[in-house]
């Protein structure tokens, strides 16, 4: 512990021109990699009784006993905070200084810009034997190819939830949902959250759903802006139940928020494609207890931990081992979990959008208040 | 004589005590807890956002510029036309709901106050709530009209504009009434017999004395309802479904979602600004009637 | 004096507005079936529920705790700030920044009370909460003891001064007993728009510990569920009470 201490220390200046070296080359957009800027050197025998990790997830995000599950299997004492949002938590990391917060739940995207600006200790996947039990496709996300210094915890797609009896045929494209046949008008959501609100407009138009040219992006406003007249609302949140009462019949929904437990409803993705949003875990560069953090991530990807997010908020996870124990009820249910890998990486990965993050808010904006 | 007893140094000294001991711990609380917090609103509006959402210390009036966009001005412009709809709409309701009370009798009035309190004290979410599910295309209404055969497809109740306008008056109609009920009550009611028995006609009575006494208090009423009208976020979100976007949206969305503190500052200090003009055109509007009726 | 009739017409209306909405969720709490839009018999199960409810339990718990501290901390405040504003006074600047809590839009000293304890990395939770309601608290106790203030007779704390008592005791003797109904009230008023307050507490919470409001607003935002209407019956049951104690112990003082 002694000697892992003073090494940190000497590491820090070094660890901080680094940050500084990785921020700039960060702008210039070629894919920072941590490795290379020399990680702390941890120590594989560390005490973890003597380290406390602070972990911030989504609320109801993991199982409330796993903190002291996790003690009592390893050792160290595990305090959760929650963020509602990846913004929320964005800005408690970005801030300067130290967080104290080991491990942070974030998506994809957000990992990138946060590793994009030095802030992320690289994955030492030797801590971390469990990697084993992911998909080999898990390494091969678009923000972090090889998750060298992200783990995904969960991945799903985007599509169309709908109500057999009330659409009277099967949607297969974002077209049902942006221009409904004349029974479905008002009877249509999307979602408000800016980069879901785009993407059917997006994947419809043939772009990218990362797209950051200014005359595509003029054009997904135009569609939107014409879609608003035939939808009931923007929600990202009651979909699900809007389809349960029949005051909807089709709606833009995540696959796990699809409740297909429902016989008359069905998840469908669209022809045109998709996007597979990923949440990953992260480790913060300026957390103290890096061995306990990678033992925490470690003890999630075990195939009994990993199974409970698919069990319970019928998410997909990206963890072989742990997809085989889900639940065999929960599947028949919910086949959207049984989507394999392969079929979901076939959909695009969003990445941070850089400088064109503005201009997403912006059309999102001009299309609510449009 | 009491200056005489006690030595003017003392008496000056007691004085700036006495002040200190009251005034201080209340002004030196809203000082750090409202006008430190607004001095920083009002600073950060010179700066603008950093990538991930910080705050870049460069000063500019960028902010400013971008405020006068016709995006944000449309915003700004729907939230005054809701805010001012609801306003009329509840003077239409609340100006002969509070003269009635006022002339019901005295046992009766307490009751009939009460019972336009009442409701606002459930919680204003769940009176917001309620309206989802009476106007819901599944809701009461629609269900009721169906029903009845009188309509064959459920009317777009809710998510529109009109919604917003229907939850902002249920939620700040009380606060109309008990203004204008308070300045109806205090009429002298031998000034209206006085109209009454030099011949006039009682609406001609109630358009030269009743209304002009009564303006204060519903001006009163006015900026009760349209200064919480103007601001809310919850309303149109949830009876809106985000079709409609009031400046507190805006705002809300700025600090919360897209993290631009500076351009949510910005924007909430445009709603300080109208605030602040319509509390002057009250304070001017007030001053001019009373002084009319003195003359008169 | 003779009623108008007609008015009977926009004051019904006015009536009838407010009380659809309440006399709907008030029947829909017994629905017996979850379906939140149609009524399939009686029952009390969303009471059940409800009470199962420890987001709403702890919620309500954390809202008196708020609604107490803020409602102590604004009173002390207000009813010396009314004082010295009154006494001590004349300046229009101080009046206005002792109203202004009241009359400021929820979101704008929301927005600036998050801004604030960000700067100085105050941890959020429910004193922050508590801090933040104290705010327009204090403006509204100050507002209501200054009405009271303005009918209390003047010439008996000057007798005190002229007998020799010293400011502190004519204060606590002479001005704080006679302001009493009013910083009853003020209290009164402080307490019951913290329970209330939705806006500030939202910006102002912290990832635990939110209060009722705060809980209700996510219960409605993430589904349409029966148990906001017993939760609404449930509420207006007590203020129902509250007025009626109300009523009761106004009548009871009118007689003595």
């Amino acid at each position: 512990m002694l000697l892992f201490s003073s090494s940190r220390r000497a590491a820090g200046p070094a660890i901080i021109a680094a940050g500084l070296v990785l921020a700039m080359t960060a702008c210039g957009g070629g894919g920072a990699d941590g490795r290379a800027a020399g990680p702390d050197t941890l120590d594989p025998n560390a005490d973890l009784s003597k380290q406390k990790l602070t972990v911030s997830n989504w609320d109801g995000y993991m199982p409330e006993d796993l903190p002291e599950k996790f003690k009592a299997a390893k050792g160290p004492t595990v305090t959760v905070t929650k963020h509602a949002t990846n913004e929320e938590i964005m800005a408690k990391l970005t801030a300067g200084g130290d967080s104290h917060i080991d491990v942070a739940f974030v998506s994809g995207q957000f990992a990138q810009a946060l590793n994009e600006q030095g802030l992320l200790e690289p994955i030492h996947a030797d801590l971390v034997p469990n990697l084993k039990n992911l998909y080999p496709e898990a390494g091969q996300l678009a923000f972090d190819k090889g998750n060298k210094f992200s783990v995904p915890y969960t991945w799903g797609t985007t599509g169309l939830c709908y109500r057999t009896d009330l659409t009277g045929y099967t949607p297969d494209s974002w077209e049902d949902l942006l221009t409904p046949k004349p029974q479905l008008a008002k009877k249509v959501t999307m979602m408000a959250t800016e980069r879901w609100l785009m993407l059917p407009a997006e994947k419809s138009l043939g772009f990218s759903a990362n797209t950051t040219d200014a005359k595509q992006l003029e054009q997904v406003k135009q569609k939107l802006l014409a879609a608003k007249k035939t939808l009931l609302a923007y929600d990202d949140t009651t979909f699900g139940d809007r389809l349960k009462s029949g005051e909807a019949a089709l709606v833009e929904a995540w696959d796990g928020w699809c409740p297909t437990d429902d016989p008359k409803i069905k998840f469908v993705v669209p022809k045109e494609g998709s996007d597979l949003w990923v949440d990953t875990m992260v480790i913060l560069k300026t957390s103290k207890n890096k061995e306990a953090a990678h033992a925490f991530i470690n003890y999630i990807l075990d195939a009994d931990n990993h199974s409970w997010a698919a069990d319970n908020i019928l998410y997909k996870v990206p963890n072989a081992a742990a997809m085989a124990k889900v639940d065999a009820k929960v599947l028949e249910t919910h086949p959207q979990l049984k989507m394999a890998p392969a079929d979901l990486l076939k959909n695009e990965v969003p990445v941070d959008l850089g400088d064109a993050a503005p201009t997403y808010t912006r059309i999102a904006t001009e299309v609510s208040a449009g | 004589m009491s200056a005489t007893r006690t030595p003017p140094r003392a008496a000056r000294r007691e004085r700036l005590v006495g002040r200190l001991a009251t005034l201080g711990p209340g002004l030196g609380y809203l000082t750090v807890f409202m006008l430190v917090p607004l001095a920083l609103v009002l600073g950060y509006t010179l700066f603008h956002r950093g990538r991930f959402g910080g705050i870049v210390y460069e000063a500019s009036a960028d902010n400013y510029t971008r405020v006068a966009d016709g995006l944000y001005l449309g915003v700004i412009w729907t939230s005054v036309k809701i805010a001012g709809i609801t306003t009329l709409l509840a003077l239409l309701l609340g100006y002969p709901t509070a003269y009635l009370i006022a002339q019901l009798p005295r046992a009766w009035r307490t009751v009939a106050l009460v019972l336009v309190v009442l409701p606002f004290w459930t919680n204003f979410l769940i009176r917001t709530y309620a309206w989802i599910i009476l106007l819901n295309s599944e809701g009461i209404i629609n269900r009721a009209l169906t029903g009845l055969g009188i309509i064959q497809r459920p009317l777009e109740l809710l998510y529109t504009q009109g919604a917003v306008v229907g939850g902002l008056l249920y939620a700040y109609l009380p606060l109309m009434v008990l203004p204008l009920y308070s300045a109806i009550e205090r009429l002298d009611p031998q000034l209206r017999e006085a109209s009454a028995n030099l011949g006039a006609r009682p609406a001609r009575t109630f358009w030269s004395v009743t209304l002009p006494l009564t303006l204060p208090g519903a001006l009163t009423g006015c900026v009760f309802v349209f200064v919480p009208s103007l601001g809310n976020f919850v309303i149109p979100e949830l009876l809106g479904g985000g079709r409609t976007v009031m400046v507190g949206n805006l705002i809300r969305d700025q600090f919360l979602k897209a993290r631009d503190w500076p351009f949510g500052s910005t924007l909430a200090l445009i709603v300080i600004a109208l605030l602040v003009l319509l509390l002057m055109a009250q304070a001017w509007a007030a001053r001019r009637l009373t002084d009319g009726t003195d003359r008169a | 004096m003779r009623r108008s009739n007609w008015l009977y017409v926009p004051a019904g209306l006015t009536y009838l507005f407010l009380y659809l909405p309440i006399a709907v969720l008030v029947v829909m709490s017994f629905n017996a079936a979850d379906t939140p839009y149609r009524l399939d018999g009686f029952g009390t199960a969303w009471y059940g529920k409800l009470f199962a409810d420890r987001a709403v339990r702890e919620g309500l718990v954390n809202t008196l705790i708020v609604a107490a501290g803020a409602t102590a901390l604004s009173t002390v405040l207000g009813t010396l700030l009314a004082v010295g504003l009154a006494r001590y006074t004349r300046s229009k600047l101080l009046d206005a920044i002792a109203v202004a809590p009241a009359v400021l839009p929820d979101i704008v000293l929301a927005i600036g009370l998050l801004a604030f304890y960000t700067a100085v990395q105050f941890t959020l939770g429910r004193h922050s909460i508590l801090l933040a309601h104290a705010v327009f608290g204090t403006a509204f106790v100050a507002a209501v003891v200054r009405t009271r203030l303005a009918h209390v007779d003047g010439s008996l704390e000057e007798a005190s001064r002229d007998l020799g008592a010293t400011p502190l005791s004519t204060f606590a003797r002479i001005t704080l007993p006679s302001l009493a109904p009013g910083i009853i009230a003020g209290a009164l008023l402080a307490f019951s728009l913290s329970i209330d307050e939705f806006v500030i507490a939202f910006f102002t919470t912290g990832p635990d510990n939110p209060t009722l409001p705060i809980v209700i607003y996510s219960m409605v935002r993430f589904g349409v569920t029966p148990e906001i209407n017993a939760l609404a019956t449930l509420l207006l049951a007590v203020s129902f009470t509250f007025v009626l104690i109300a009523q009761r112990l106004s009548r009871l003082t009118e007689s003595i």
